[in-house]
C-alpha cells in the first residue's frame, strides 16, 4: 500500500471529526473526562495512542509539529511519532518549541514559554487520578458528578504520614476552576504551576482508557496540598551541567560505574538554545553558534565528550 | 415533647414477587438505640439497607430531622443523601474490610471522613485521629499501621472511630460484633455502650444476638418474613414475649 493510500494524518474523516467534538466537549468543561472511540493505532497502547488520535484531530497541512519524549527530541517515542505524521501528514516537524504550532509531549512540558498560537497534546496512561484509591469506574464517576474529592486528600495524608511530607512528585493531581480534580499526566510536579494560565491550549488524550480532557488558555489549575503541607514543585538541586541553567527540570545522567554523574535539561531544546546562547555548564564546552556542531553534541548521551 | 429524630411509615421494599421487609413504621427519637432482631432472610438487612439509603424502597417515607428541618430521605437528590450519610449519619458494617479502606493506614481511614468534608490542615487531621484511636482503645503508635496487620477486634473498633469521627448523629449498625469471640464482643459493647452515652447517639442495631440488644438497646423490633411482630422496650419484649415467633426465640437461647 503506498503512502498515498491513507487519509491526512491517518485518520479518516469521521474518526477526526469524532474526536474533534470530544476535544470540544473537553473545552467547554475543563477538567473532565470526555468518553470517545479510541482507534486502533499502528503502534502499542502506552506508545501515546491516545496523543496521536487527539494530535492527528487537530493537524492541518500548514502545521509544524514538534513531539517531545521526557523533553528530548530525539528518543524513540517522539522520533517514531515525528515520522508517524511526516508519512502521513507531510507536515512540516522542527525541534524548536518556539517554532511549533502543535506540539505532543510525554510526560513534560517545555520550558520555553508557550504561546497563543499553540496546541499542547499530552499522551495519559491513565486519566483517573481517583483510580488507584477507588477501583470502580461507576463510584469514581458519582464522585467526579457530586465533587467528592475527599479521597484524593487521602492519598496525600498517606504520603506525608509515610514519608513525612508529599511524596507524590509526577501525576501530582490538580483541580481545574475550582470544579474538577484532574491527572495532568505524569508529569513531573516541577511542570504543574506552568498548567495555570497557559496561554497555549492543552488537549490530553488516553487511547486505552478513551478519554479525552481538555485545558482551554488561561485556566486557572491549583495543585491540591494540605494548609501546613503546601505545594512545593520539586527538581534536584543543581544546575545543569551542559548550560548551566539553574531553573530548568534536570535529569541525572549516570557517566562511569565510579559514583560519576551529570545533571543535565531534561528539555533538549531549551538547553541547545541556551549553549548556542553561549552559556557553559560545568562540564560543557563553549559552542559556537552553527546549529550543525550543535545538533552534533545534542545527545545528552555522549557525556564523556562534554566532560573531557 | 421532642421531635422524632427519624420517623419511618410504611416502608416496602420487593424483591420481585419476594417481600424484602413490609410495613415497616416506627420513630427514633434523639439518644434512642433501636434494636432489630430476627432469624436470617427475614429482612433486617433490607430494612437497615433502605433506611441508609444504599437500597431504594419501593414505597414508604423515611422522614430525618436535618439541620434544616424534617426531610424525607427517599426524596432527597442524591447530593444531598451523600452528604448526608457522610456528615449525620454513619454506618458500621458487620465485616469490617466493607467498612474500612484497607490499603489506607488507620489514621488515613479516620481522616478520610473529616477530608471528605473539607478538612485540610494535615496536623489537626492527625490529632483528631488521635485522638478518636484513643477513644476505642487503639494505641496511638499504630496510627499508621494498616487495617491489614490489625486484628479483628480492634478493625471493628477501627472501623466505629472513622465512623463517629465527624460526630454523626444516628448511627446504623449491621451486626457489629459478628464474627469476634465472647471476650472481645465483651469489650466491644462496653466500648459501645460508653460511646452512645457519652455523645447522646442514636442507634439503629442489627444483630440476631439477643445479649447485645439486652446491653445496648432501649426498644426492640422483633422482624418475621420481612413483616414486625413485635415491638416494645427490650426488656418486656425479652422478658415477657407476646408474639409465637418471640416466644420461641427468647426460649432459643443457650443458658450457660
Amino acid at each position: 500500500m503506498t503512502d498515498q493510500a491513507y487519509n491526512f494524518a491517518y485518520l479518516d474523516e469521521q474518526t477526526k471529526r469524532m474526536i474533534r467534538r470530544a476535544i470540544l466537549k473537553g473545552v467547554a468543561v475543563p477538567g473532565y473526562q470526555v468518553p470517545f472511540a479510541s482507534r486502533e493505532m499502528p503502534m502499542p497502547y502506552g506508545w501515546g495512542t491516545g496523543g496521536v488520535q487527539v494530535t492527528a484531530a487537530c493537524l492541518t497541512p500548514e502545521d509544524t509539529l514538534k513531539v517531545i519524549d521526557q523533553g528530548a527530541d530525539d528518543t524513540t517515542n517522539a522520533v517514531s511519532i515525528r515520522k508517524f505524521f511526516q508519512r502521513t501528514a507531510q507536515v512540516a516537524t522542527t525541534e524548536a518549541t518556539s517554532e511549533a504550532t502543535v506540539i505532543q509531549t510525554r510526560h513534560r512540558i517545555p520550558e520555553a514559554p508557550l504561546t497563543k498560537d499553540q496546541i499542547l497534546v499530552y499522551q495519559v496512561p491513565i486519566p483517573e487520578p481517583l483510580r488507584f484509591l477507588e477501583p470502580r469506574e461507576t463510584e469514581t464517576r458519582k464522585m467526579h458528578s457530586l465533587e467528592e474529592y475527599g479521597l484524593m486528600h487521602v492519598k496525600l495524608y498517606e504520603d506525608i504520614a509515610r514519608h513525612g511530607a508529599i511524596a507524590t512528585s509526577y501525576a501530582y493531581p490538580v483541580k481545574v476552576e475550582g470544579r474538577y480534580v484532574m491527572d495532568p499526566s505524569p508529569i513531573p510536579k516541577f511542570d504543574n504551576p506552568k498548567l495555570s494560565n497557559s496561554p497555549a491550549l492543552q488537549l490530553f488524550g488516553a487511547g486505552r482508557e478513551q478519554r479525552i480532557y481538555a485545558l482551554p488558555p488561561f485556566t486557572h489549575v491549583v495543585s491540591l496540598d494540605f494548609d501546613d503541607h503546601p505545594f512545593e514543585p520539586s527538581k534536584a538541586p543543581h544546575d545543569c551541567d551542559l548550560c548551566g541553567a539553574g531553573e530548568s527540570y534536570l535529569d541525572e545522567v549516570i557517566t562511569d560505574d565510579q559514583g560519576g554523574r551529570m545533571f543535565v535539561c531534561s528539555d533538549t531544546d531549551f538547553c541547545r538554545t541556551r549553549r548556542e546562547e553561549g552559556h557553559v555548564g560545568r562540564l560543557g564546552e563553549p559552542q559556537f553558534s552553527s546549529k550543525k556542531i550543535a545538533n552534533s553534541f545534542e545527545g545528552i548521551c555522549a557525556p564523556e565528550e562534554a566532560a573531557e | 415533647m421532642t421531635q422524632p429524630l427519624l420517623s419511618v411509615r410504611n416502608l416496602t421494599k420487593l424483591y420481585g414477587p419476594r417481600i424484602g421487609c413490609a410495613d415497616v413504621a416506627f420513630d427514633l427519637y434523639p439518644g434512642e438505640v433501636l434494636g432489630i432482631v430476627g432469624e436470617s432472610g427475614s429482612g433486617k438487612s433490607t430494612l437497615l439497607s433502605c433506611l441508609a439509603g444504599h437500597q431504594t424502597p419501593d414505597t414508604g417515607k423515611v422522614i430525618f430531622e436535618t439541620a434544616q428541618g424534617p426531610r424525607d430521605v427517599l426524596q432527597m437528590a442524591e447530593p444531598d443523601r451523600r452528604r448526608l450519610g457522610r456528615t449525620d449519619w454513619a454506618y458500621v458494617h458487620q465485616n469490617p474490610r466493607d467498612g474500612l479502606r484497607m490499603g489506607v493506614t488507620a489514621g488515613g481511614n479516620v481522616g478520610e471522613r473529616l477530608m471528605a468534608v473539607g478538612a485540610r490542615h494535615y496536623g489537626d487531621i492527625r490529632d483528631k485521629a488521635t485522638d478518636w484511636l484513643g477513644r476505642v482503645e487503639i494505641a496511638a503508635d499504630r496510627i499508621d499501621d494498616r487495617p491489614r496487620q490489625f486484628s479483628g477486634g480492634m478493625q471493628q473498633r477501627l472501623q466505629i472511630a472513622r465512623n463517629l469521627v465527624t460526630g454523626p448523629r444516628l448511627v446504623f449498625m449491621d451486626e457489629p460484633t459478628g464474627g469476634l469471640d465472647v471476650s472481645v464482643q465483651a469489650r466491644l459493647l462496653d466500648l459501645l455502650r460508653g460511646l452512645v452515652r457519652d455523645l447522646g447517639l442514636s442507634v439503629i442495631i442489627v444483630t440476631h444476638d439477643l445479649a447485645v440488644v439486652r446491653l445496648l438497646a432501649h426498644r426492640l423490633m422483633v422482624m418475621k418474613s420481612g413483616h414486625v411482630v413485635e415491638q416494645g422496650l427490650t426488656d418486656q419484649v425479652l422478658d415477657d414475649p407476646q408474639h409465637g415467633y418471640t416466644q420461641l426465640l427468647v426460649s432459643s437461647i443457650l443458658q450457660v
